[in-house]
């Protein structure tokens, strides 16, 4: 024998399941065919519903084999239920035949039963647990309809129940007056009972996925400033003397927390604007210098467009080679049928007539290109007052602005 | 020096020393704004909450208020709220490390006469101060690019009151250049007009913005997630 030789717990069969698995986890618990106990319970049944009794009972008091995995209840598997009250009625009307109350008054019980079970089963604490999801939404309905048909259920069986054993003879309007009353009484004592620990547990829920939420954005928040902000500070502190590598390292830290902070922006493949910025923070970086970005309106980018801002990043790159000033001012703006770009540094400035021909940084990079591409560029300097270099593209109304 | 504090620069061209009152929950950016304007202002005191700053700026009334944006219970806004109306007199400059658009435009809305960033120079924060001072707006090419971003021709822009709503062109011109870095001096140079139609365009600038449709200006935030 390979088996061994302690018995299985008492749980609820997931395998061999027709109704909540009971049966099956009963008879896996005293290794004897489930059949068998089904069979006992139908039989107990007749005895005034005792087998439903029981089985509400052990459906309440067991617990579900893996209760991590989820229970889906889908409609199919109300289909048993029905069956069970099917084979309750046919039972019971072969065993008792003609003696009609007693044959009603255990179909009523269990009926009772069956309904307190569900009520029961719904609100175990393992449940509620998972009510997570059914505050989210889609779940929701079921679970109070389920809440709801139990307490139907209880309901419809004390009145029957109250109806066939008063002390009055037969059946009869009043009683069944009292016996609603009765009931109402009993379900209301169930839900003032039931209501405030459903309430705390759904307000516990949702309390507990807000908290969620917010740990998940502190812990963003966290890997960002330890990628980043950490990391820069011990480069500043290891580059302590190098005023230079800190100025550069401070400027770069700011600039990409003010991004993080408090611009949503669109990737600098597809935005004017964000490509601007991109280029200027990568001359920013390369030559240590800060660039005073300004930028008006926003655009998608097109093969001119990308030429404009490639024009700009040259005009940078020139500020900062050749000014010998610290900032450079760049100021970009969209208009509906005209974009441009203004890059000015109050630097060394220069005699435009001296500039050689073949001097490719603004013939070619700046002022050819912007020609290629329908635009114009415009170059102002003077010696001492610092360099200005204008750069103009007309575009069209048709294309979208964002 | 041991005997009179009240006239450590006697060299100074200013008749009588600007008394300048800082706001700012920072402490250590107080002490560094406070030691470096010293040679040129009185820093005649400091809060780090927004009631501290409200009663002593009642008391003190200084000439001008440096106010952060950001701090608990209101921030600037709130300081600026409590009591512009009661003391005209006071100006606000508003000196921020933030540099989003609806700290910016909200605290110019609410009152405030100029806003810079705190990377500003010393010599630059003195210049503005004493600019406030003398009832000029002060705007940095941001402000001057949020400003236009905030009065962009819209195809509806003539919703409401169009006197107020829109900018003109001449003030449009002066805004961009201050955007492209320009100073006053440059700019009048520029549009062949002199340094005081340049500080008049931008003082009506900054009265069209605290004035103008705040609908207008609330959608122009929502439309770009500000708010």
């Amino acid at each position: 024998m390979t088996t061994t030789t302690a018995y299985p717990p008492l749980r609820r069969s997931r395998s061999d399941r027709m109704v909540a698995g009971v049966a099956g986890g009963i008879a896996e618990h005293v290794r004897v065919p489930a059949a068998a106990i089904r069979v006992a319970f139908l039989v107990l049944l007749a005895a005034h519903g005792l087998g439903a009794v029981l089985y509400a009972v052990y459906w309440a008091v067991m617990r579900d084999e893996d209760s991590d995995v989820p229970v889906r209840r889908e409609p199919v598997k109300m289909v048993p239920y029905a069956l069970l009250g099917f084979g309750i009625l046919v039972v019971m009307t072969l065993l008792f035949g003609g003696d009609g109350i007693s044959l009603a008054a255990g179909w009523l019980l269990a009926l009772v039963v069956l309904g307190g079970g569900l009520i029961w089963h719904q609100a175990e604490p393992g449940r509620l647990t998972k009510l997570t999801g059914l505050l989210g939404g889609d779940r929701r309905p079921a679970f109070v309809l389920s809440l709801l048909g139990g307490g139907l259920l209880v309901a419809v069986g004390i009145i029957g129940l109250a109806t066939l054993y008063s002390p009055v003879e037969g059946p009869s309007l009043s009683v069944v007056g009292f016996a609603v009353v009765f009931a109402l009484i009993a379900l209301t004592g169930v839900g003032v009972v039931a209501a405030p620990t459903l309430w705390r547990t759904a307000t516990a829920l949702r309390a507990e996925k807000e908290g969620r939420i917010r740990e998940q954005e502190r812990a963003e928040l966290a890997a960002m400033i330890h990628d980043q902000v950490l990391h820069t500070l011990a480069l500043i502190q290891r580059n302590a003397a190098d005023q230079a590598t800190v100025t550069r390292l401070a400027r770069g830290q700011e600039r990409s927390l003010r991004n993080w902070l408090y611009k949503p922006m669109g990737s600098a493949e597809e935005y004017f604007a964000a490509a601007v910025e991109e280029a200027a923070a990568e001359v920013e970086d390369t030559f240590a210098i800060a660039v005073e970005t300004v930028v008006v309106g926003d655009r998608m980018v097109d093969d001119r467009i990308r030429a404009l801002v490639a024009a700009t990043r040259e005009a940078l790159v020139n500020a900062a080679r050749h000014a010998k000033v610290g900032t450079v001012s760049l100021y970009a703006e969209v208009e509906p049928d005209e974009m441009s770009v203004f890059v000015r540094d109050r630097g060394v400035g220069f005699d435009m007539s001296t500039i050689d021909d073949n001097r490719h940084g603004v013939r070619g990079s700046i002022v050819g290109r912007m020609q290629r591409h329908g635009g114009r560029a415009e170059i102002r300097s003077e010696p001492g007052e610092g360099t200005e270099v204008r750069l103009h593209l007309p575009i069209g109304t048709s294309k979208e602005t964002a | 020096m041991s005997g009179d504090t009240s006239q450590p620069v006697p060299t100074e061209s200013e008749p009588s020393r600007l008394r300048v009152f800082l706001v700012d929950d920072h402490a250590m950016f107080r002490a560094g704004v406070r030691a470096e304007l010293g040679v040129h202002v009185d820093v005649i005191g400091e809060a780090a909450t927004v009631p501290e700053a409200i009663s002593a700026i009642a008391a003190h009334q200084p000439d001008v208020v440096l106010l952060d944006v950001h701090m608990p219970e209101g921030g600037g806004r709130a300081v600026l709220e409590a009591t512009r109306r009661a003391y005209p007199q006071v100006r606000f400059l508003a000196l921020s490390v933030s540099d989003a658009a609806e700290d910016v435009i909200g605290l110019i809305r609410a009152g405030a006469r100029g806003y810079v960033t705190k990377t500003i120079s010393p010599e630059e924060l003195a210049a503005a101060i004493r600019r406030v001072a003398d009832g000029d707006a002060v705007f940095s090419p941001r402000l001057a690019g949020f400003v236009l971003d905030a009065f962009a021709a819209r195809p509806d822009a003539s919703l409401a009151d169009p006197e107020l709503d829109q900018l003109t062109n001449r003030e449009r011109e002066v805004l961009r250049l201050l955007a492209r870095g320009y100073a006053y001096k440059e700019i009048a140079k520029e549009l062949y007009i002199s340094i005081k139609t340049v500080e008049t365009h931008v003082s009506n600038v900054l009265r069209k913005l605290q004035m103008s449709n705040r609908y207008e200006l609330s959608r122009w935030a929502a439309d770009r997630r500000l708010v």
